[in-house]
C-alpha cells in the first residue's frame, strides 16, 4: 500500500579520525584509557595555550572528502563555536563554519534486495571540528556531582551533512551502511558506534499528497540513536507520529521551530528533548590563533592517489570478472577487504566465482563468526581450501561430506587430501554405482513401485542405504542413477 | 651611581668581568621595591627568596666558569598575565586569583634559559583591559614621577618598576598600546613587536589577533637586548612567524642613515596637548639635525582605529574568557549558599503562585556559571565582554565585527602606503602626560581613547617603540612614538638608540631613585 506521503530524510555524521594524536595537541586518542589521563594543558583549554594543527588529522580528512565526491576548498579556516557547558573546556570549540573545506559531494545507496533503486545521495558538506569531553551525570539528580572526562575533548571529528535525499528509513539505513564501508576502507575512521566513534543525527520531515499538492511538515531533528537499526526504527517510528500530528494540526514547515527528539531504544518511541539548542546562537568567529589552510592541487591529487578501490568499484570488479550477483558481492564487500582478498585468491585459484563465493560466504564466515576471529587469523589459506573445493568439481566429494572435511581441516589445520584419506573419502567408479543401484533396485521392489507410481522421494531411501554400505557414494549421482535405471524399468 | 641607575648593558658588562655579583645586584633592586613599592605598588609579587636563591645559582656559575644565558644574572619584571610555572599567574582578575599555571609560557621559557633573574610578577589592569592599571582588581599602581597619577596600562607596572629603578627590565604585552603608553607616560622605552615576532604561547589571552608581548627597559640598547631574548619562532604558537631573529643588540647603536621620518597629519590635530606636541616636534626637530628627512603623511582611516579595535578586541574577549566559568577555570561561587539561594526563590515564587516564574528560574549550573563571573570579573571586564558578546550575535554580526575587520584591512593598506614613502613613522604616544588616579575611571569612553595613537598598530599587525622626549612643565614624561614596517624592529630600535645617544631624556631619574 502506498502512503499519502513521502518521506525526507537528511543525516549529519561525526565520525572520529583514526588519527594517533588529537587535532590540536600530541595527546593520544585511544579510547578506554582511565578519565583525564589523556589530556594536556593544550586540550583541557589552560589559560595561556595555543591550538596547532594536526596535519595527519587534515589529510585523513582530504581523503574522505575526496573520495565523497566532494569540491575541496582551496582556501579554509577555523571558527569558534561558543557555548557553555562543563565537557568543553574553552566555552567554545574549534570548528568549521562558513567555509569548509570541502562541500558538494555525493554518495551512492543501492539495495542487494532491490527494494529502492540506486542513487546518488547528495553531500552537502564536510568539515573538521574538535570533539568536546564526556558529561557523566549522577543517576539521582542533584545527589551527587556530575564528572567530566576530557581524554575525548579535541579527537578529530569529521561532520558529513548529507542532502536531505533519502526516502525511506530503509535508504537511511542503506546511506549510514555504505558510508560506514566507505570510511572502513579508507581506514580513516574505526566506525564504532558503541565507543561514539560514529554518531548520527537526523532531520526528517514529511511531504504529504493533498489537494493542493504535496506539503511540507515541520522538521524534527532526532537524536541519541545509538545504531544503524535504531536510526531505521527511529525514522520509521518519526514518519508515522509526523502523519499523525499532520493530520491532528495540518502544522507545516515554518509554522512551528524545528524540534529536537530523542530516540529511546527500549520503549522505541522518540521523545521531545527541551528545545535550547533551538534557541542558542554560537557566535561564530574565525579563531584569531590558527591561521587559514591553503589546499593545493597536488594536496588534492595525493589524496585521490590514496584511495585506493573502494567499496562501489570493488562490488562491480566482483561481479564482472567472478560472475557472483550484486547480493554476492555486497555480501563479501561488507565483510571487509581481507575477505575479499581471500575470495578473490580462491575464485582464481579454482575457476569458479560462485563456488568460491558460496565457501568463503557460508563456511568461511560462519568460522570466522564462530571463532570470533579476523580473516588474517583464520586457519585455511585460499590454497588449503581450493584443494576441498577442487576435489568436489572432481565429483570426489559431495558437498555434504565436504563440510566435515573443512571443519577437520579447521580443526586439525591438515590438508583436504589428508583428512579425506583419513576418513576413507575416494571417487567410487561409476559402473560401481551402477552396480550398487541394481542390487538395490533388487532387493526393494516395494520401494521401486513407489517410486514408479510417481513418489520420487522414495529414492531417498535407497540413498541411504547405499551410503550405508560405501559413505564414499555421491548422493546426487546415486539419485540420478537410481531414477533413470527405475525409468527405464 | 647607585646600581639601580645602570642601565641592563652596564650592568651585563659588570656581571660578566665579575665587578658584581647577581645576588648583589637583585638585592639593590629588591632594597628599591622594599623602600619604594608600597607607595608605587607596580608589583603583585615580589619574588625575594626565589630571586636571590636563582641569582646565587647564577653567580656559582659564573665562578666556575660554566656556560651562561645571554641574560646571565640580571633581575627582570614579568607582567602578572604570562604563566610561570607553578606561581599564581592572575591577570590582576579576582577569577584568576588562585591559578597556578603547570607551565611556563614560552617567553618565560626563554627568559629562564637565558639566565634571567625573575624577580615578580608587576600589576596590570585585569586582563590587560585598560589604560591606567586602575582596572587591577587587587591594587592601583601610582607614576613613580608623580604618585597621585597613573603609571598607563595596562602594562603599568612593568613600565613603573623600571621607571622607579625596581627592575632594569621588564616583560609587558600589548595589545592596543599597553606597552608604549605606560613606556611614555613613565618615561621609560617600550617596544610593541610584530605580530607573530613574539610567540604567545602562555600569554593569557586578551584579544589574540591583537596582544603581543615585548621589553620595557631604560634605554634602546637593553630593549634590543631583551629583544632578542624574547623574539623567536615557536612552533606552539601558529601565528608566530618563521622568520630569523636579527642580533639586535649588535646592531642597535649604528645610526640610521637617509632616515626618512613621516609624521602623521591626524597625529597633531585636535586634543593633542601644547606641551606634548612641542617635545614631539622638539624630538623630530632632533632627528633632522642627525640627517633625517621629514615628510608630511597620512593614515586616512586612523581615525576608525579606536572604534575599530573597540569590536575586534571584546570581540575576542569574550570568547577567551568564556572559559573563566568557574567548572575547570576561575572563581566558583559558593555552591552551598548558591543553592539555598534557588530553593528560597523558588519557594517564594511558589508561595506567590507564581509557578511559570518558578520553572523559569535558572538551573543550578546556569546560576553558577552566572554567580562566578559576575563575582569574578572586574566592572570594565563585564563591559567588554558584553560588548563583544553583542557584537558577535546572530543579525549584527556582520554590522560590527565583519566590518571592523574591512576597516582593519583599510588600516593596514594606510600603512603600507605610508611606509612606500617613509621609514618610520614618529609621533605622540599619548595626548596627554598621565593623568590623576581615579580622573577617568567613571568615563570609560575617555578611557578608551587614550589608545589613539597606539591602536592603530596594534589593528595594523606592525611594531611600535615609546621612549621618552621631554618633559612637562609639571616634571611628568613625555614619550615619542617611532613605528615601522613588520618585521623591522631593528630599525625602530636603531632609530630610538640614536636618539638616545643625541639627548638624555631617557636618563632622568624620579626622586625616589637613589643617585
Ligand atoms: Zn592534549
Amino acid at each position: 500500500m502506498t502512503k499519502p506521503y513521502t518521506i525526507i530524510i537528511g543525516l549529519e555524521v561525526h565520525v572520529q579520525l583514526l588519527t594517533r594524536t588529537k587535532l590540536f595537541c600530541r595527546c593520544s586518542t585511544k579510547f578506554g584509557a582511565p578519565p583525564n589521563t589523556q589530556t594536556c594543558q593544550v586540550c583541557i583549554g589552560m589559560p595561556g595555550t595555543l591550538p596547532v594543527m594536526n596535519r595527519e588529522a587534515f589529510k585523513l580528512a582530504l581523503k574522505t572528502a575526496v573520495a565523497l565526491n566532494c569540491e575541496i576548498a582551496d582556501f579554509t579556516k577555523w571558527d569558534r563555536k561558543q557555548y557553555y557547558y562543563p565537557d568543553l573546556p574553552k566555552g567554545y570549540q574549534i570548528s568549521q563554519y562558513d567555509l569548509p573545506f570541502s562541500h558538494d559531494g555525493w554518495l551512492e545507496i543501492g539495495d542487494p534486495k532491490d527494494r529502492f533503486e540506486r542513487k546518488k545521495i547528495g553531500i552537502i558538506r564536510a568539515h573538521l571540528e574538535e570533539d568536546a569531553g564526556k558529561s557523566m551525570h549522577d543517576e539521582v539528580a542533584g545527589q551527587a556531582d556530575s564528572r567530566i572526562d576530557l581524554n575525548r575533548a579535541g579527537t578529530p571529528l569529521l561532520e558529513i551533512v548529507s542532502q536531505p535525499d533519502m526516502r525511506s528509513a530503509l535508504e537511511a539505513k542503506a546511506y549510514l551502511s555504505e558510508l560506514k564501508l566507505l570510511l572502513t576502507y579508507l581506514g580513516v575512521s574505526d566506525c564504532n558506534m558503541q565507543e561514539g566513534s560514529l554518531r548520527v543525527d537526523a532531520n526528517i520531515n514529511l511531504h504529504v499528497d493533498t489537494p493542493e499538492g504535496k506539503v511540507a511538515t515541520p522538521i524534527v531533528e532526532v537524536k541519541n540513536m545509538n545504531s544503524f537499526r535504531a536510526v531505521e526504527r527511529a525514522m520509521e517510528y518519526e514518519a508515522g507520529r509526523h502523519y499523525q500530528v499532520w493530520q491532528q494540526t495540518h502544522q507545516r514547515l515554518g509554522d512551528v521551530p524545528k524540534q529536537t527528539r530523542g530516540w529511546d531504544d527500549v520503549a522505541n518511541v522518540t521523545r521531545g528533548q527541551r528545545h535550547k539548542e533551538e534557541s542558542s546562537d554560537y557566535r561564530y568567529f574565525p579563531d584569531p590563533d590558527l591561521v587559514p589552510v591553503c589546499v593545493s592541487e597536488a594536496q588534492i591529487s595525493e589524496a585521490r592517489k590514496s584511495l585506493g578501490e573502494l567499496p562501489a568499484a570493488l562490488r562491480t570488479r566482483l561481479e564482472n570478472t567472478h560472475g557472483i550477483k550484486p547480493y554476492d558481492s555486497d555480501v563479501l564487500v561488507s565483510a571487509g577487504r581481507g575477505l575479499v582478498d581471500y575470495f578473490v585468491e580462491l575464485a582464481e585459484l579454482s575457476g569458479d566465482g560462485k563456488l568460491a563465493s558460496n565457501w568463503v560466504q557460508q563456511d568461511v564466515m560462519r568460522t570466522l563468526n564462530e571463532q570470533k576471529i579476523e580473516i588474517d587469523q583464520f586457519r585455511l589459506q585460499p590454497t588449503q581450501l581450493c584443494e576441498l573445493l577442487k576435489a568436489i568439481q572432481d565429483g570426489q566429494i559431495d558437498t555434504g561430506r565436504a563440510r566435515e572435511v573443512f571443519i577437520e581441516m579447521v580443526a586439525s589445520g591438515k590438508s583436504a587430501g589428508e583428512v579425506m584419506e583419513a576418513q576413507g573419502i575416494e571417487k567410487v567408479d561409476e559402473s560401481e554405482l551402477v552396480e550398487l543401484c541394481q542390487e538395490l533396485i533388487a532387493a526393494n521392489p516395494k520401494i521401486v513401485a513407489d517410486i514408479r507410481s510417481g513418489k520420487q522421494q522414495a529414492a531417498g531411501n535407497l540413498i541411504g542405504q547405499a551410503k550405508k554400505k560405501n559413505p564414499n557414494v555421491n548422493p546426487g549421482r546415486l539419485r540420478e542413477i537410481v531414477l533413470d535405471l527405475v525409468g527405464k524399468m | 651611581m647607585s646600581l639601580v641607575r645602570l642601565s641592563a648593558t652596564e650592568l651585563l658588562a659588570q656581571l660578566t668581568a665579575g665587578q658584581i655579583t647577581s645576588v648583589h645586584l637583585t638585592e639593590a633592586y629588591l632594597g628599591q621595591i622594599k623602600r619604594h613599592d608600597p607607595q608605587v605598588k607596580a608589583f603583585l609579587r615580589v619574588d625575594t627568596q626565589r630571586a636571590l636563591d636563582r641569582a646565587a645559582e647564577i653567580d656559582k656559575r659564573r665562578r666556575e666558569g660554566r656556560p651562561l644565558g645571554r641574560l646571565a644574572g640580571l633581575p627582570v619584571a614579568i607582567k602578572d598575565l604570562l604563566c610561570t610555572q607553578g606561581e599564581p599567574t592572575t591577570c590582576a582578575s579576582r577569577i584568576l586569583e588562585n591559578f597556578k599555571p603547570p607551565y611556563d609560557a614560552t617567553v618565560i621559557a626563554r627568559l629562564k634559559a637565558a639566565d634571567a633573574v625573575l624577580i615578580g610578577k608587576t600589576n596590570m589592569d585585569e586582563f590587560a583591559m585598560g589604560g591606567s592599571t586602575e582596572n587591577s582588581a587587587f591594587q592601583k599602581t601610582a607614576n613613580p614621577w608623580d604618585l597621585e597619577r597613573i603609571p598607563g596600562g595596562s602594562s603599568g607596572g612593568s613600565a613603573a618598576c623600571v621607571a622607579a629603578g625596581m627592575a632594569p627590565m621588564s616583560v609587558g604585552s600589548d595589545t592596543g598600546g599597553s606597552i608604549r603608553q605606560p613606556a611614555g607616560l613613565c618615561g621609560v622605552t617600550g617596544l610593541k613587536p610584530t605580530y607573530g615576532r613574539v610567540s604567545r604561547y602562555g600569554l593569557v589571552a586578551f584579544a589574540s589577533s591583537l596582544d603581543q608581548i615585548g621589553p620595557l627597559a631604560r634605554t634602546a640598547e637593553d630593549t634590543a637586548l631583551l629583544l632578542e631574548v624574547l623574539a623567536g619562532h615557536d612552533p606552539l604558537d601558529s601565528t608566530s612567524v618563521d622568520l630569523p631573529v636579527p642580533k639586535y643588540s649588535a646592531t642597535v647603536k649604528q645610526p640610521l642613515k637617509n632616515l626618512r621620518l613621516g609624521l602623521v597629519r591626524e597625529h597633531f590635530g585636535e586634543g593633542l596637548d601644547g606641551e606634548v606636541e612641542a617635545a614631539v616636534r622638539q624630538a623630530v626637530a632632533v632627528y633632522e639635525s642627525l640627517g633625517a628627512t621629514i615628510k608630511d603623511i597620512s593614515l586616512p582611516h586612523g581615525k576608525y582605529g579606536v572604534a575599530t579595535y573597540y569590536i575586534i578586541a571584546p570581540c575576542e574577549a569574550s570568547s577567551n574568557l568564556a572559559r573563566y566559568d568557574g567548572v575547570h577555570y576561575g572563581h566558583r561561587t559558593d555552591e552551598k549558599k548558591m543553592a539555598a539561594a534557588i530553593a528560597a526563590q523558588r519557594s517564594t515564587l511558589e508561595a506567590a503562585g507564581k509557578h511559570v516564574e518558578a520553572e523559569a528560574l535558572d538551573n543550578p549550573l546556569v546560576r553558577m556559571y552566572r554567580q562566578s563571573r559576575a563575582e569574578g570579573f572586574g566592572p570594565e571586564v563585564k563591559r567588554r565582554i558584553m560588548l563583544g558578546t553583542y557584537a558577535l550575535s546572530a543579525g549584527y554580526y556582520d554590522a560590527y565585527y565583519l566590518k571592523a575587520l574591512k576597516v582593519r584591512r583599510l588600516i593596514r593598506r594606510d600603512y603600507d602606503q605610508a611606509f612606500g614613502q617613509v621609514d618610520l613613522i614618529a609621533g605622540p604616544v599619548t595626548a596627554t602626560t598621565a593623568f590623576k588616579l581615579g580622573e577617568k575611571v567613571d568615563d570609560p569612553l575617555a578611557m578608551y581613547l587614550v589608545d589613539l595613537y597606539t591602536v592603530s598598530a596594534n589593528l595594523a599587525g606592525i611594531g611600535g617603540i615609546a621612549f621618552p622626549c621631554g618633559f612637562s612643565e609639571g616634571g611628568l614624561p613625555i614619550g615619542l612614538q617611532l613605528q615601522a614596517p613588520p618585521f623591522e624592529e631593528e630599525r625602530l630600535l636603531r632609530a630610538a638608540c640614536m636618539f638616545q645617544r643625541a639627548t638624555d631624556w631617557h636618563q632622568r631619574w624620579p626622586s625616589m631613585v637613589p643617585a
